[in-house]
């Protein structure tokens, strides 16, 4: 049974962490991390198999790759949730010496991280290689992948589509967060995508949708939706539509939020709107 | 002047691809990744014996860099193949972000580096690479000057953990290094010991230099020549006990002149041991059509370019030639 309950407590700590972060260091990126908390929480604690004893390979669980590393405040606030290490190193969050780096990076040792990611487009490709790495030794553990809307823009995402589609690349599980904004605007204001479900379908991957991202209960079937469809020659892909900024009224409707970060004043009626459950680092 | 035999005639980049060979066999964890040049690579005896092992990427090089460090997580060395002009400044974020700073254990192998790739032009005729790829924190820089050499150095960088930069050619060029002759990445090679002047070269250049040795020690010039074949790290050590000898200097490459072996020498020298420092290399200027031969010659890259750095070199210090 799934506990319902206690996955969103975590989610509503994870988007305390997330506002709280950004906010100590005036800058970071919140919109997109709060809109992806119930993805992280469904992996982490309902979806793979981890161990939070971390090992660079990862051999013989399941790994993931954040490949829109400017939402590492949700990512990191998950892996110290999840036991990868101390939650109270949230509080280094983008200051000097840190291993919570403004953007996610193996090179200060932080358990959880598995390649640097920030420079868009390259997670992908690193995704697939780490799956075909699996392939080769034997190990039928998943790979999945995080990617934002407006990354899919990098060219370099179309070359990785290509290539895990022709090589059968059935063990890897990619999700593109769908919330529609990016820096400059919206999608459609800055470079048009048309139909994504098309292009990746086109592109020879299984696609699915998850309608609402921001609901655990769909976020959870859609992943568990999507293991069912690997091992088929097919790389699988979930469109997951979500909303920048959910969970904090001001931060919603807007891409406004994207990366920039919220003042004392605007961080007391943020964290009014999000119960703490589990405690504040 | 000490003599060099000729042992044959043959391409850097067959080195390569009988050293990827060897490694296959030795190694179950070496895999390769080609963009869409297996043949150009000479990788094509690796992809039959090893099809499992062997990723045809197609065109597509910054997915192939991505893909190569993915594939280090679970303990794979993978040795990405194609053109050096493909191998940097087509890719050089994703090297910089997946490979060197996530310190993943990729092997980067590129072919046609230079102006000896001759007649393609220079569109495709790189000489910024090593200067981009040094600069790049924790990558070793490797550029050998004949088919022995670069089969030695592909065979020992797999032993190496992190990533590496090995650079070579097209054309055929004497073989001139001895079969067994060890690699040993980061140490330099003594291949003349001289008196007068000192010439560290690296790749193609290293056979121009022994060429040149033989003209000045007929003119009663003793060239010291030494090969560096690994550019990061540096052999500071080698450099510097050569030159405290000698007191005076000769960088030799086929690259720009601007971020090239001279430049680290230079660096080096001017920290510790300041002394005259006369480059062979390419003056701020793009390639063109031509043969390989014809190229060096134009661009300054020749024997007897060494021969006249070597002079100018000597006639900076004060010492009195015989």
């Amino acid at each position: 049974m799934i506990d319902y309950k206690q996955l969103n407590d975590l989610c509503s700590q994870t988007r305390r962490d997330i506002v709280r972060m950004v906010a100590e260091v005036n800058s970071g990126h919140p919109g997109g991390s709060l809109g992806c908390v119930e993805y992280f929480i469904a992996l982490y604690h309902e979806i793979m198999n981890h161990n939070s004893d971390f090992s660079m390979d990862g051999k013989g669980e399941d790994v993931f790759f954040l490949s829109n590393g400017h939402i590492s405040p949700v990512f990191y606030s998950t892996l110290a949730r999840a036991g990868y290490f101390p939650v109270n190193e949230l509080n280094t969050f983008r200051k000097i010496d840190s291993r919570l780096q403004g953007h996610p990076t193996t090179h200060e040792g932080l358990p959880g991280v598995r390649v640097a990611s920030g420079s868009l487009g390259q997670g992908l490709s690193v995704a697939i290689g780490a799956a075909q790495s699996k392939k080769l030794n034997g190990d039928s553990s998943f790979v999945y992948s995080l990617h934002g809307d407006g990354e899919l823009q990098e060219g370099q995402i179309w070359e990785a589509a290509m290539y895990a589609a022709g090589n059968g690349v059935d063990n890897l599980i990619s999700t593109v967060d769908y919330n529609g904004k990016q820096i400059d605007g919206s999608l459609d204001d800055v470079l048009p995508m048309g139909d994504l479900k098309k292009k990746w379908e086109a592109f020879g991957w299984e696609t699915l949708e998850i309608e609402d991202g921001n609901n655990m209960k769909q976020v959870i079937e859609g992943l568990q939706k999507a293991k069912t469809l690997t091992g088929n020659k097919k790389p699988v892909m979930i469109l997951m539509r979500t909303e920048m900024g959910n969970g904090v009224d001001y931060m919603m409707g807007t891409h406004k939020w994207h990366g920039s970060a919220p003042n004392q004043e605007q961080l007391n009626i943020a964290l009014n709107q999000l119960e703490e459950t589990l405690g504040d680092y | 002047m000490k003599e060099f035999n000729i042992l044959g005639n043959q391409d850097t980049r067959s080195g390569f691809g009988d050293g990827l060979l060897q490694l296959g066999h030795a190694n179950e964890n070496v895999v390769a990744l080609c963009a869409d040049l297996t043949g150009s690579l000479k990788m094509n005896a690796f992809e039959n014996t090893f099809p499992d092992r062997f990723f045809q990427v197609g065109i597509a090089e910054a997915n192939m860099m991505g893909i190569a460090a993915g594939m280090t997580i679970g303990g794979k060395i993978p040795f990405t193949g194609t053109f050096a002009n493909f191998s940097t400044g087509r890719v050089y974020d994703q090297i910089r972000q997946s490979i060197a700073y996530s310190h993943k254990n990729v092997k980067i192998c590129a072919s046609h580096a230079g102006l000896t790739l001759g007649e393609d032009g220079a569109t495709h005729q790189i000489l910024e690479d090593i200067g981009m790829m040094k600069m790049l924190p924790g990558m070793t820089v490797i550029n050998p000057c004949d088919y022995n050499q670069t089969k030695a150095a592909t065979i020992a960088i797999a032993e190496h953990e992190g990533p590496v930069y090995l650079r070579f050619g097209r054309p055929k060029v004497p073989i001139f290094i001895e079969e067994n002759e060890p690699f040993v990445i980061g140490k330099a090679v003594m291949l003349n010991e001289g008196t007068d002047v000192s010439i560290f070269a690296t790749g193609h250049l290293v056979w121009k230099a022994i060429e040149a040795g033989r003209v000045l020690a007929e003119q009663g010039i003793s060239a010291e020549i030494i090969n560096i074949h690994t550019i990061k790290p540096l052999d500071e050590e080698a450099v510097l006990q050569s030159v405290n000898k000698t007191k005076c200097a000769v960088t030799a490459e086929e690259h720009q002149l601007a971020g090239g072996l001279g430049d680290s020498i230079a660096q080096l020298l001017s920290r510790t041991q300041p002394a005259p420092i006369e480059y062979v290399a390419v003056n701020d200027t793009f390639g063109e059509s031509g043969t390989p031969d014809q190229l060096m010659v134009k661009y300054g890259l020749d024997s007897s370019d060494i021969i006249n750095a070597a002079k100018r070199a000597i006639a900076r210090t004060s010492k009195q030639m015989a």
